[in-house]
């Protein structure tokens, strides 16, 4: 998801200690950042939200990349608007995570330098104005199935900042389905890129979830900590079983033969995404990684004067405010 | 000298004439950039009708562990509320 591959923490804290903390957990208490917690599960946190933040602080240049050259005004506002709230998903979240003890500059300096990551998904590039669609269409709604068990994850600012961010993303994804459908209506040039977008983007989105449930070794203690509620195949099925409904209503064709109703199962069946490209991507090696971090680096030094003089200006103000009194 | 910008937390008057209420926190170097960051942040839908930010190392906080010594002796204080009193259902609304 947002956050993939979460490394969790083992706990090597006191045995009696762990257990009133679980037994806090399970009854559905909310840890605040006051609370005693174990060591791993601070660390764990750290990393998850940390990672959850970087993604829509980086999450905002595939979009950023299409506001100028939006289709109209409204279309230009709506992206403008989209995209800024990305940026407060960001801060609400680094919010939290800063109530953990690290500081919103260590979280950046790690991004900057690879030490922390983000979604796969926005390594992968926005060629076109259907991608628009698409991204707010699949990549917020895939987001949304993943953010909407976490308003009751265990941590109090985490939960809290999840149902801010809950709030504010169905206007992403219903503003991405109404883009991609006024593709998919309209010229048939139109209509193949909206097809197109989708058969780009479908595999990435699915990979946002993480690997399937066989690879993936971080979900026990993190389910058992309620900081991850649900498990990525749970979270993929749901995904694949709401949006082929809308692919169909769309009038689009899908973007995966594998996809077929298991009347058995009651879901949909689907074929995986390739996963040594998700390996691949996840390691820096995706189509636009380079390109994404560079652009975050270059943002943050060229932004350095602007933190330093406000500073420096708040700093003189104060100063001549005590040399007043 | 450290150059983070120091944290603020965020509290918004909804616009029913209720009180401020915590919604988040924001770094800022001083308090109208607080404000005004505040405002972009988390009055983006009409969530708000004032804000207030103060600088969070000015807020004094009780601790997790005081919770017993603090609270358990209103515990014991059953008649402090209102369904206490048996009222008699002749005397009507009180």
């Amino acid at each position: 998801m947002y956050a993939q591959m979460v490394k969790s923490e083992a706990s090597t804290d006191d045995p009696e200690k762990l257990a009133a903390f679980q037994a806090r957990i399970d009854a559905g208490e909310k840890i605040e950042p006051k609370d005693w917690m174990p060591a791993g599960y601070r660390k764990t946190l750290i990393r998850q939200i940390g990672q959850h933040a970087h993604s829509e602080i980086v999450g905002q240049l595939p979009e950023g990349n299409w506001i100028t050259r939006a289709p109209t005004l409204e279309r230009k506002a709506i992206l403008l608007a989209k995209v800024q709230d990305e940026a407060g998903h960001g801060l609400y979240l680094y919010c939290a995570a800063e109530t953990l003890g690290v500081s919103r500059d260590e979280l950046t300096e790690m991004l900057l330098d690879g030490r922390m990551k983000y979604s796969s998904i926005f390594n992968y590039p926005t060629l076109n104005w259907a991608d628009m669609g698409a991204v707010g269409w699949l990549v917020d709604g895939a987001a949304i199935l993943n953010q909407v068990p976490l308003q009751r994850t265990s941590f109090g600012p985490y939960s809290r900042a999840m149902i801010r961010v809950c709030k504010e993303e169905s206007f992403h994804a219903r503003q991405g389905f109404d883009v991609i459908r006024k593709m998919a209506n309209g010229t048939p040039a139109q209509k193949k890129m909206a097809q197109d977008a989708l058969n780009r983007l479908w595999f990435p989105a699915l990979m946002m979830f993480g690997p399937s449930d066989a690879d993936s070794v971080h979900s026990t203690q993190s389910m058992a900590w309620k900081i991850k509620m649900n498990t990525n195949d749970e979270l993929r099925q749901k995904f694949v079983d709401q949006t082929v409904p809308q692919i169909e209503f769309l009038g689009l064709d899908l973007p995966d033969a594998g996809i077929k109703w298991n009347e058995e199962r009651g879901h949909y069946d689907y074929s995986d995404p390739d996963w040594d490209e998700f390996f691949d991507v996840i390691q820096g090696n995706g189509p636009c990684n380079t390109d994404r971090l560079a652009a975050r680096n270059k943002a943050w030094q060229d932004g350095q004067w602007v933190r330093d003089g406000l500073l420096a200006h708040a700093r003189k103000t104060a100063a001549r405010k005590v040399a007043a009194e | 000298m450290k150059n983070e910008w120091p944290l603020w937390e965020v509290f918004i008057r909804g616009q029913h004439g209720l009180s401020h209420r915590h919604v988040g926190s924001l770094h800022a170097p001083d308090a109208e950039m607080a404000i005004k960051n505040a405002r972009d942040v988390y009055t983006r839908r009409n969530e708000g009708v004032s804000i207030w930010v103060v600088e969070a190392n000015h807020i004094a906080a009780s601790s997790p562990s005081d919770k017993g010594p603090l609270y358990e002796p209103s515990e014991s204080k059953v008649y402090r509320h209102p369904t206490f009193f048996d009222i008699p259902d002749e005397v009507g609304a009180m």
